[in-house]
C-alpha cells in the first residue's frame, strides 16, 4: 500500500506567470517519457521480477515517480494560477484551458492524452529493466529540452533537480539488471 | 505558514530526500555497512524532526494523531507552499 506525505520532494519556487511554458513542463506530467508512465512502468513490472533486490527497487523507483509527478503538476500550476484571460489567449495553453481550465491534466504538451501504450510490461526481467534504463535516458534528454526553452529561475532549479534523477534511476536499474543476469545464470544447470 | 514552520518543514525534506537516496542505493546494495550506517543516522534525525513538527504542526500522515479539530486537513498543502519566500 501507499500512505500519502503531505510533503513535496523538492521544494518547488516559481517566479513568474507563464501559460505557454506550463504547457510544455505538462510533457512531463502526462507525456510517453513523463513521470506518470514512469511511475506506472515501474510499479506495473514488480510482479514478475526474480530477485528481491528488483522488487525493491522497482517499488521504491516506481513511488518517487509518483513524488515527481507531484512536483511537475505544482510547478505547472504555479506557472498558471494567477494567468490572467489575457496572457493565456493566443498561447499553447489556449487549447488546454478551454478543456481543463487551469487544472493540470495527463497530455503531452501537444494535447495527446496519457495512454497506457505508452508503457510496457513484458513479463521478462532482462526485457522490462532495458526498457527502464532507455526511459531514465529519455526522460533526461526531455528534461535537457525543457530547461533549454525554461527562462523562470525557479523551475529551471526544479527540473535540474528532477534530471538528476533520472540518472541515479538509470544507475540503480543498471544495478538491478546485473544482479537478475547473474541470478539467472546462477540457474542454469547443464 | 511561518517562517520557523516553513524551515523545519524544509529541515524535514532535506533528511527525507536523503533517506530516498540510501534507500535506493540499499536497494542494490544490501551488505554495504557504511552506507547502512549513514542510512540509520539520517532515519533517527528524520524521526526526531517529523515527531517535533507533527506535536507543533498537525500530521504530515495520516496515521499520526491530532487534536481537535482534524489538523491534517490544515492549509497549505504542498503545492500552495511559497518556498521562494522564508
Amino acid at each position: 500500500m501507499w500512505i500519502y506525505e503531505k510533503k513535496l520532494q523538492y521544494p518547488v519556487r516559481v517566479y513568474s506567470t507563464n501559460p505557454a511554458l506550463a504547457q510544455m513542463i505538462i510533457e512531463q506530467f502526462g507525456g510517453a517519457d513523463g513521470e506518470l508512465s514512469a511511475g506506472i512502468r515501474y510499479l506495473t513490472q514488480r510482479w514478475t521480477m526474480p530477485t528481491n533486490q528488483a522488487k525493491a527497487i522497482l517499488t521504491d523507483i516506481g513511488t518517487e515517480e509518483l513524488a515527481h509527478w507531484e512536483i511537475i503538476g505544482t510547478i505547472v500550476w504555479k506557472l498558471v494560477k494567477d494567468a490572467t484571460i489575457d496572457q493565456i489567449k493566443g498561447t499553447p495553453f489556449e487549447a488546454h484551458y478551454v478543456n481543463h481550465g487551469k487544472s493540470p491534466y495527463p497530455h503531452d504538451a501537444s494535447g495527446v492524452p496519457w495512454t497506457a501504450a505508452f508503457i510496457n510490461s513484458k513479463g521478462d526481467p532482462i526485457a522490462d529493466l532495458h526498457e527502464n534504463m532507455a526511459a531514465e535516458q529519455k526522460a533526461r534528454a526531455t528534461y535537457e529540452w525543457l530547461i533549454n526553452v525554461s527562462d523562470d529561475p525557479g523551475v529551471i532549479d526544479a527540473l535540474r533537480f528532477l534530471r538528476e534523477r533520472e540518472i541515479v534511476h538509470f544507475q540503480r536499474f543498471g544495478e538491478a539488471l546485473r544482479i537478475v543476469q547473474e541470478e539467472l545464470d546462477r540457474k542454469k544447470y547443464y | 505558514m511561518s517562517r520557523e514552520q516553513k524551515q523545519l518543514l524544509l529541515e524535514i525534506m532535506q533528511y527525507s530526500f536523503a533517506l530516498v537516496e540510501t534507500n535506493l542505493y540499499l536497494d542494490t546494495h544490501p551488505y554495504d555497512e557504511r552506507a547502512l550506517k549513514l542510512h540509520n543516522s539520517y532515519s533517527q534525525k528524520y524521526n526526531e524532526l517529523l515527531s517535533l513538527y507533527e506535536a507543533k504542526y498537525g500530521p504530515l500522515r495520516y496515521t499520526q494523531m491530532s487534536g481537535c479539530p482534524w489538523a491534517y486537513i490544515n492549509d497549505p498543502w504542498p503545492w500552495e507552499i511559497d518556498f521562494d519566500v522564508i
